[in-house]
C-alpha cells in the first residue's frame, strides 16, 4: 500500500513538474494555483505513504528508497513553508523537478537497499537521517533561490519586461528565501554530520574509521563549501553570480556525497 | 498651411542620438533665432525634452531644408542622423503636434508633463519673436486640443508616470519599500515627483544633493529629508537604496569605480538608479555591475509598454478627437488663406469704383448731396452684386482642398497682389472670419 500512495503522490508531483517548465516561459495564475493544489494533495498521499510504512513496522531507515522518499517529502515541506511565508510558488521551478525525480526513483522500486553495516544505535541513525535530509532540503531550496536570483537579476538587467519578472518574487525576497534556507540548513547539516560520525564510530562492525573514505571526504567538502557560503554571505554579502556559483558547488558536492554511498566502505548500500 | 516639422523622439531614436541633439534650456532662444534666420523659414520653434527634440516651422514655400538645419546646427553627418528623423508637412505636421501636446505621442501616454514642456518652449520662442501669427495660431489650437482630450477622455487619468513606473521597478528589486532610503541627485521637478511617489509607498529617509546647495536644502525641507553637499555625494550615496539622478552634467557622474565603492560599503546589497538625466548620469559601465540596477529614460519606456496597452482604448478616442480637430484646424486655416484675397479683391474693386466716380464727376459738374448719395449707392450696389458670387465661391472653396487653386485663379483674373497674407491684417481677418463661423 505505501507504494501505491507514493505513486499517487508522484502523479500529483508530475503536475508540479509540468508547471516548473511552463512557469519559465509564461505566467499563469490559474496554473500556479493548480500546481499548488496538486502539490498539496501529493504531499498528503506522500505523508500517508510514509506514515503507513512507519506504522506497519516495515520501514527500513537505512534504505535508499525510503531515504529518497523522505528527502522529497522534506523538500516539499520546505517549499510549502516558503509559500506560506512569502506567497510565492516560484521556488517550485527548482524544487518540483528534484522532488519528482526523488519520488519517481523511490516509487519505481521499493525493494529495500540496505546499509551493510549493522547499526547499534538506531536513535542516532534516525536523528542522523532526519537532520541530514533537512539540511539537504534547505540546501536544495537555497540552491533553487540562488538560481532564481540569478534569473531575476538578469531579467532586471536586461530591462525587458517579460512575464518571468512578474512571476518571480522581488529580488530581495528571493535573496531572503535563499539566505534564510542557508542559515537554517547549516545547523541541521552540521548536526547531521556529527550524528553520522557518532553512528559510524560506534558501529561495532567498523574497527577504525578511514578518513580517506570518499563518503567522509565528500561530506566534509560539502560542509566546508556550505560554511564558506554562509561566511561570504554574512561577511561580504555575496549575492547573484558568486553566490549561485557557490550554491551550485555545494549542491554538486551534496550530490557527490550522496552518490558516494555506492563507493564508500563505511556507508555502503548493498543490493539485498 | 506651410507647416513643416522635423524631429526625433523616444520611438525613432535611441538615447545616444537624442543626447546629442538635446538643447539645454539656456540655448533655446539662440536656436530659435538661428532657425528663423535659416533660408525658407518664416517662423520656428524648438521643443527639447528628454524624450524628444522637435523643430516646428512655418516656411515660405513648404519645402525648407530642415534636415540641413539640423546637420549644420549639431554638426552631425546625414547618415548618423537621418535614419532617426521623422518629418511631417502641413496637415501631418499639425496632427503630430496635436498628438504631442495631448500626450498621445509620449513615452507614457497621457502624462501631463509634456504639455507644460511644450508651453514653455512656445513661450521661449515667442519671447524672441520666432513665433508669430502662423505658429501662434497653431499652438493655441494645440493647447486647446490637449485640454479637450484631457477632459473628454480618460487618457490622463490614473496617469502612469515615469515616477510610478520607477516605484514598480523598485518593488521588483526590493519587494517592499518600507524603510528604503532615497537619494535625489540634482533637484528637478521630475526627480521630486519620483521621490514623492517613492515616499508615498513607504520609503524611509531622503537625501538631496544638488550643485546649488540652497536648492538641495529647499527640496530636502519639503520631504523632511537631509541636504547633502555635492562634494560629499560619493561618500554618502551608499546609504541610499534608490538613487534618482537628473543632473545637467555633460558626462556621467556615476562611474564604475563609484559603483564598486558603493557596493563594497553596502555589502553588495543592491542599489537602484533611476537615471532621468539626458545625457545620462550613470555610465553604462557602472550599470553592468552586479547589484547595480540602472534604468535610464529609455529603459523606463520599455517598462511602461505594458501599461500603455491598458490605455489603448482611451487613446483611440483621443485619436478620434485629434483627427476631427486637425480637420477643423485645416478648414480654419484655409478660410484664413482666402481672407486676404477677398480683402484685396474688395480693395481692388473699390479703387476702380472711386476712380470711375472721379472721372465721371468732372463731366457731370456740381452734384447735389442727394445725387452724391444716389451715385454712391448705385456703384456700391453694382460692385456688391458682382462680388457676391466670387466671394461666396472663395469662402466655400476655403473649406475644400481646392482652395489654393481657386484663390490663384481669382488673383490672376483680377491681377491681385496679396502681401503678407492674413498676418498683415489680423483685425480685418478676425471680423471676416468671425462672421462666417
Amino acid at each position: 500500500m505505501p507504494l501505491l500512495w507514493l505513486r499517487f503522490a508522484l502523479a500529483c508531483y508530475f503536475i508540479g513538474l509540468v508547471y516548473a517548465f511552463v512557469a519559465l516561459t509564461r505566467t499563469s495564475d490559474l496554473f500556479s494555483r493548480i500546481a499548488l493544489h496538486a502539490a498539496s494533495l501529493g504531499m498528503v498521499f506522500h505523508f500517508v505513504s510514509i506514515t503507513e510504512l512507519f506504522l506497519s513496522g516495515q520501514i527500513v531507515w537505512a534504505s535508499v528508497h525510503n531515504g529518497e522518499s523522505l528527502l522529497a517529502f522534506l523538500s516539499m515541506t520546505f517549499f510549502m513553508v516558503i509559500y506560506v511565508i512569502y506567497k510565492t510558488t516560484s521556488p517550485g521551478v527548482v524544487v518540483f523537478p528534484v522532488v519528482f525525480f526523488l519520488t519517481f526513483v523511490a516509487a519505481v522500486d521499493q525493494q529495500p537497499v540496505l546499509l551493510t553495516q549493522f547499526v547499534s544505535h538506531k536513535g542516532w541513525l534516525i536523528a542522523h537521517i532526519m537532520l541530514i535530509f533537512t539540511g539537504y532540503a534547505a540546501l536544495l531550496v537555497s540552491f533553487g533561490a540562488s538560481i532564481l536570483y540569478l534569473l531575476q537579476e538578469r531579467r532586471l538587467k536586461a530591462k525587458k519586461p517579460t512575464s518571468l519578472i512578474a512571476f518571480l518574487p522581488a529580488l530581495e525576497v528571493i535573496d531572503q528565501i535563499g539566505y534564510r534556507s542557508l542559515l537554517l540548513g547549516f545547523p541541521f547539516m552540521t548536526l547531521g554530520l556529527i550524528t553520522g560520525s557518532v553512528v559510524a564510530i560506534t558501529a561495532p562492525s567498523i574497527g577504525h574509521v578511514d578518513f580517506l573514505d570518499p563518503k567522509i571526504l565528500l561530506s566534509v567538502l560539502m560542509w566546508a563549501v556550505y560554511m564558506v557560503m554562509v561566511f561570504t554571505r554574512w561577511n561580504s554579502g555575496w549575492r547573484g553570480r558568486r553566490a549561485a556559483f557557490l550554491a551550485t558547488f555545494a549542491f554538486v558536492a551534496a550530490l557527490a556525497a550522496w552518490a558516494a554511498n555506492y563507493f564508500s566502505a563505511i556507508h555502503r548500500f548493498a543490493a539485498s | 498651411m506651410r507647416y513643416q516639422l522635423i524631429g526625433v523622439n523616444h520611438k525613432s531614436a535611441p538615447l545616444e542620438v537624442r543626447e546629442r541633439l538635446a538643447i539645454p534650456e539656456s540655448r533655446l532662444p539662440d536656436t530659435c533665432r538661428d532657425l528663423t534666420s535659416y533660408p525658407g523659414i518664416e517662423e520656428g520653434m524648438v521643443i527639447s525634452t528628454c524624450n524628444r527634440v522637435e523643430i516646428i516651422t512655418h516656411t515660405t514655400n513648404g519645402h525648407a531644408d530642415l534636415r540641413g538645419f539640423l546637420h549644420h546646427r549639431f554638426h552631425l553627418a546625414p547618415n548618423e542622423l537621418d535614419p532617426h528623423l521623422y518629418e511631417f508637412r502641413e496637415k501631418d505636421a499639425v496632427r503630430h503636434l496635436f498628438r504631442v501636446a495631448a500626450s498621445l505621442d509620449s513615452m507614457v501616454v497621457g502624462e501631463a508633463q509634456i504639455l507644460g514642456q511644450v508651453k514653455e518652449a512656445y513661450a521661449t520662442a515667442r519671447a524672441v519673436g520666432a513665433v508669430r501669427g502662423q505658429l501662434d495660431q497653431l499652438f493655441s489650437r494645440a493647447f486647446a486640443v490637449a485640454k479637450r482630450v484631457r477632459s473628454e477622455t480618460a487618457v490622463g487619468s490614473s496617469s502612469v508616470s515615469i515616477a510610478s513606473v520607477a516605484v514598480e521597478l523598485a518593488k521588483k528589486i526590493f519587494g517592499t519599500l518600507q524603510g528604503k532610503n532615497v537619494f535625489i541627485v540634482g533637484a528637478g521637478k521630475m526627480s521630486e515627483l519620483a521621490a514623492r511617489h517613492l515616499m508615498a509607498h513607504g520609503c524611509g529617509s531622503i537625501f538631496v544633493a544638488n550643485r546649488t546647495y540652497e536648492r538641495a536644502i529647499g527640496l530636502a525641507q519639503k520631504f523632511d529629508g537631509q541636504a547633502i553637499k555635492f562634494e560629499d555625494l560619493y561618500s554618502t550615496c551608499d546609504r541610499a537604496d534608490i538613487v534618482i539622478t537628473s543632473t545637467g552634467a555633460p558626462h556621467a557622474i556615476f562611474r564604475r569605480e563609484h559603483g564598486e565603492q558603493f557596493l563594497a560599503r553596502r555589502k553588495n546589497r543592491p542599489m537602484f538608479f533611476i537615471d532621468i538625466a539626458v545625457p545620462r548620469d550613470v555610465s553604462p559601465e557602472m550599470a553592468k555591475l552586479d547589484g547595480i540596477f540602472a534604468y535610464d529614460i529609455d529603459d523606463l519606456q520599455q517598462a511602461v509598454t505594458t501599461h500603455v496597452a491598458d490605455r489603448r482604448k482611451e487613446a483611440e478616442r483621443a485619436e478620434a478627437i485629434i483627427a476631427s480637430e486637425v480637420e477643423k484646424f485645416e478648414a480654419r486655416v484655409h478660410t484664413l488663406d482666402v481672407v486676404p484675397t477677398i480683402v484685396s479683391l474688395q480693395d481692388h474693386l473699390e479703387t476702380i469704383r472711386q476712380a470711375e466716380i472721379d472721372r465721371v464727376r468732372g463731366r457731370m459738374g456740381q452734384l447735389t448731396p442727394e445725387q452724391e448719395i444716389a451715385i454712391e449707392a448705385l456703384t456700391r450696389g453694382i460692385i456688391n452684386k458682382v462680388m457676391h458670387t466670387p466671394i461666396t465661391t472663395l469662402k466655400t472653396a476655403a473649406k475644400e482642398s481646392e482652395a489654393t487653386t481657386v484663390v490663384d485663379v481669382v488673383r490672376r483674373l483680377f491681377n491681385l497682389q496679396v502681401k503678407g497674407k492674413d498676418a498683415e491684417h489680423p483685425a480685418t481677418n478676425k471680423d471676416e472670419v468671425g462672421s462666417r463661423q
